[in-house]
């Protein structure tokens, strides 16, 4: 699998992910400066974690204007595949590729904790677990509330494209598994191809025991097997 | 100009002899530009006039150290051609006056104080020190501190890994924000703040210079009295984005080869980093202020001289270099404009449009004044006598909830401590851990100060301090190797502070030497005083160590079925205990005495154990004893225990809860317990088996018993709830 992680000042997630990508898939990915104005050929476009242009104004406003955005947009439209971790995500719902909002945490802090997460759906992104599996990524954000209206979000549900939920140790939905407020637990949604993907959690953050957990390693090498 | 008075240099925080002493190098009157230049320079925050005497005696060298005090930060080898870089500083008057910002800014000069010398930041630590909880301002305090210092690691995508917080009610009306900075580079690639040969292009980069923080350095040489908040305006605004632009373009423009020297602009701004680069070449310098990027228009030389405006750089360029830069900086999009230039004259020299505005000698602004300030003889105490009677679980739940042993996962959940990739242990053990990235090898590192100890006993704390540095890193199975140190006091020119500073000092050379840990960067915080009542002692200090191999990292959570062994002996320390403050009231007495000798002995042994593979866990004992250690290792594993005291010679109060040093709790698997207690034997270690971890309780004979959970929720409850607004100081 080719990939590409789009560099934007200030994201700072860009290494760990690039790095998760070698090691969980045997190929590093070209890092693509935000001023670019096209991507080379590649099978995935990553938009990683961080604080784009200083989160000025919102989290990810000012990257979705950002000139390889337009590049990115295309791609995607192509069905090139896209993932957004943090404020990739961020990015993506402020371009609109995926629906909805991230706003500031329901608890105003910042939370930096292991989430226990729900996978359910049938994307490719998440092709290395059955759907119902419980797995453990760390979330980093303070802007990760995610919300939508009454009929984005029925579409979201009926379409089966809510495919991470923040869920307790017995894998249910409830206030004390939510990290951030988010409606309905939701820490991941794809868009209506299933080729674009926007979560909170980072993956990246999760490919080895020494790190305290190896699901990141699974997630990048099915994406990987999936993807090519 | 007109020229100034004794009174103006007074107004300045400068003494009529000190002014006296600025005509005798001048052979003139200073000018007031002149004035305000040499004021910035000779004051204690930037001159150490009070401290250096003392400072002298500190072990600074050692086969790993590779730069001492003096650069922007030590440098220790790692091996493999790795060097770490570290240091740790204060912020505590602008974080008292506005807790965000104040805080923010303070991380952000460490970092810069790192990476100025060339290294990726890899890790943040702060210790924190807050007033009473039931004191008025402390919950808006404690808020903001922490926010300020997440928000700006955060950004800057640099993991915040551990670090203390405590609570006194001498910290009421001037708290504490120690922030350290860690960072790694290539032995090859280090730069020095050293300004180079005379012709060398003095660059400018950077944010712009704004009226913000003008005398802030003036600020932290003075104490507080009421109204502080009225000095606002001398707290700094931190951009952190603006900073992680910054960081990457200077990495990115070192890694060419045209940067000869770089220092940032910290306290003092421009005046500091301009002299201090200039005296260590034993060169001039000379700028052009019209040039320097601005955001406010019509600042005088001296405002732009004394600016502390944040996220700002001073270097000097290979000649010729100045369009390679400039094409780094614009595309990071920042400014970088040449202000001046190099010269063969030792002196500064301002100009604004042409027109001399300050022409001083480098070596008296840069070498400042010392002075042997009067140091009273100070305080040691008897042991105080401590009810030990009628201890029970519900003494153990009473410490384990109080403000200075509750969870501190409040705070530390609110720092990104997992970017970077390559954080093994996050906050919450004895030492963080974090790996240098790319290898099997990592660093452990820790921040460690016992107030109350150094209060009743300055040099006995300051040794504990450093020992107990030295338990955490041992417990990670890491190999110590040097220290910083941010030293907090009240005014120097009260001679009962000033004698608790000597006497501190003394302590951290005495622990530094026999554990083997030079002193290889440090600060000092002096004026931490309002209307003349001034904090406790707080030598701050801050510790790093190496780990051969990340698989063979010592953790706090034991297995279930494996022995508790303790490692050191009991006797029982109450006096000057948090048992006897947070049970019976009382405060005071003597610290615990420590024993060099046997904290490096038993460090030593107990590395073996753990980079050998044979711990299964391991927690240093401290603040609350015995007890509260092995309550910590249950909490992190989610495992009971139960254990005996071996003798009946002390009463379960001294047993459990006494806080003797040079002691360590040990998990160990039933087939590693007889070579563990074999090789005790051998190698002179007093080990004894007090029981086994495992079910969902813990059972303390003499004491009772409680659920793990139990402890679990109150030991989780009261920072949350007293953030809440819920619960006061006692729980």
């Amino acid at each position: 699998m080719k990939a590409v992680v789009v560099v934007f000042p200030g994201s700072n997630c860009d290494r760990d992910v690039a790095v998760a990508l070698a090691r969980c898939t045997g190929c590093a990915p070209i890092l693509v400066w935000h001023g670019a104005t096209s991507l080379p050929p590649c099978d995935l476009v990553v938009l990683p974690g961080g604080f784009s242009y200083g989160d000025y104004l919102r989290a990810g406003a000012i990257a979705a204007h950002s000139p390889i955005m337009r590049s990115v947009r295309e791609a995607a439209a192509r069905g090139i595949a896209v993932l957004g971790i943090c404020n990739g995500f961020q990015i993506l719902t402020e371009t609109g590729l995926l629906p909805g909002a991230l706003v500031r945490n329901a608890g105003l802090r910042f939370v930096c904790r292991p989430v226990d997460l729900r996978v359910e759906g049938d994307s490719p992104f998440l092709a290395g677990f059955t759907p119902g599996e419980c797995i453990r990524f760390p979330v980093a954000h303070m802007e990760g509330n995610y919300q939508a209206d009454p009929e984005t979000l029925a579409g979201l549900e009926a379409e089966g494209r809510i495919v991470l939920r923040y869920v307790d140790a017995n894998g249910g939905v409830t206030e004390a598994s939510n990290p951030n407020g988010s409606v309905a637990g939701i820490a991941g949604i794809t868009s209506a191809s299933r080729r674009i993907f926007g979560l909170m959690p980072h993956p990246e953050r999760v490919i080895g025991d020494e790190l305290g957990g190896s699901d990141g390693r699974r997630f990048f090498a099915a994406v990987a097997d999936a993807l090519a | 100009m007109s020229t100034p008075t004794v009174n103006d240099a007074e107004r300045l925080g400068l003494s009529a002899d000190e002014y006296r002493q600025i005509i005798a190098h001048l052979g003139r009157p200073p000018n007031p530009t002149e004035l305000g230049v040499f004021s910035a320079m000779w004051n204690e925050h930037c001159s150490y006039k009070s401290s250096r005497r003392w400072l002298r005696m500190l072990p600074t060298s050692g086969d790993q150290v590779i730069h001492g005090p003096g650069e922007n930060a030590g440098v220790v080898d790692v091996g493999d051609g790795w060097a770490v870089v570290f240091k740790m500083e204060s912020h505590n008057h602008p974080s008292f006056i506005e807790p965000y910002q104040g805080a923010a800014t303070g991380v952000g000069g460490i970092l810069r104080d790192v990476f100025t010398m060339g290294a990726r930041p890899v890790a943040i630590l702060n210790s924190l020190r807050f007033g009473d909880p039931d004191h008025a301002k402390t919950r808006h305090l404690v808020g903001g501190v922490v926010g300020g210092i997440g928000g700006y690691g955060n950004c800057m995508g640099i993991p915040t890994v551990g670090g203390e917080c405590a609570f006194d009610p001498g910290y009421n009306g001037n708290i504490l924000v120690n922030a350290m900075a860690v960072g790694l580079v290539r032995r090859e690639q280090i730069f020095l703040a050293n300004a180079g040969q005379p012709g060398n292009p003095v660059l400018y980069v950077g944010a712009r210079t704004g009226r913000d923080g003008i005398h802030g350095a003036s600020m932290a040489s003075a104490g507080f009295s009421d109204g502080a908040e009225a000095r606002r305006p001398t707290v700094q605004i931190g951009d952190p984005f603006m900073e992680k632009l910054l960081l990457e373009a200077c990495l990115e423009l070192m890694a060419t080869g045209v940067v000869i020297g770089i220092q940032d602009m910290g306290a003092a701004g421009l005046t500091s980093s301009s002299v201090e680069m200039a005296a260590r070449a034993e060169v001039g310098i000379r700028l052009d202020l019209e040039r320097v990027p601005v955001r406010d228009a019509g600042m005088t030389p001296l405002e732009l001289m004394l600016s502390e405006s944040q996220e700002r750089m001073l270097m000097t360029l290979r000649p010729g270099a100045e369009a390679d830069a400039a094409a780094v900086f614009r595309k990071w999009g920042l400014d970088a404009v040449v202000i001046g230039e190099v010269t063969d004259t030792g002196r500064l020299e301002l100009a604004m449009h042409g027109d001399a505005v300050a022409d001083l000698p480098i070596g008296p602004l840069a070498e400042g004044l010392v002075y042997d300030r009067p140091a009273a003889e100070p305080p040691s105490s008897e042991p105080a006598p401590v009810p030990d009677r009628s201890a029970t679980v519900d003494t153990l739940l009473a410490l384990i909830g109080s403000p200075n042993l509750a969870s501190r996962e409040w705070i530390w959940e609110q720092y990104d401590h997992g970017v970077m990739g390559d954080t093994i242990t996050p906050p919450g053990s004895d030492a963080a851990v974090v790996r240098i990235h790319g290898t099997d090898r990592a660093l452990a590192l820790t921040a460690d100060c016992t107030p109350r100890y150094c209060e009743a006993d300055p040099r006995l704390g300051a040794i504990q301090a450093i020992a107990e540095s030295y338990r955490n890193l041992s417990a990670a199975g890491a190999r110590p190797l040097a220290a910083t140190d941010c030293l907090n006091f009240g005014s120097p020119e009260d001679p009962v502070v000033m004698g608790t500073f000597k006497a501190a000092v003394e302590g951290l050379s005495e622990a530094c030497r026999a554990l083997g840990m030079p002193i290889v960067s440090g600060n000092v915080s002096f004026y931490n005083e309002t209307d003349n009542c001034p904090i406790p002692p707080t030598p701050q200090v801050g510790t790093v160590g190496l780990i051969e191999h990340v698989a063979r990292t010592g953790t706090m959570a034991p297995s279930p079925g494996t022995s508790v062994l303790l490692v050191g002996n009991a006797e029982g320390h109450l006096s000057c205990s948090l048992y006897a403050r947070e049970i019976h009231g009382l405060t005071g007495g003597a610290p615990p005495p420590v024993d060099l000798d046997a904290e490096r002995r038993h460090g030593e042994w107990i590395r073996e154990q753990v980079s050998g593979g044979r711990a299964d866990a391991c927690h240093d004992i401290s603040d609350g004893g015995l007890a509260v250690a092995l309550t910590e290792m249950c909490i992190a594993a989610g495992t009971g225990a139960s254990v005996q005291p071996p003798d009946e010679k002390l009463s379960p109060a001294c047993f459990y809860f006494g806080e003797d040093q040079a002691r360590y709790l040990l998990a160990a698997r039933s087939e590693q317990v007889d070579g563990i207690l074999r090789a005790a034997v051998e190698d002179g270690i007093p080990v004894r088996m007090l029981g086994r971890f495992g079910g969902r309780e813990l059972q303390l004979a003499s004491l009772g018993s409680v659920a793990v959970d139990t402890l679990r929720r109150r030991h989780a409850g009261w920072f949350p709830s007293y953030m809440n607004g819920n619960t006061g100081g006692t729980g």
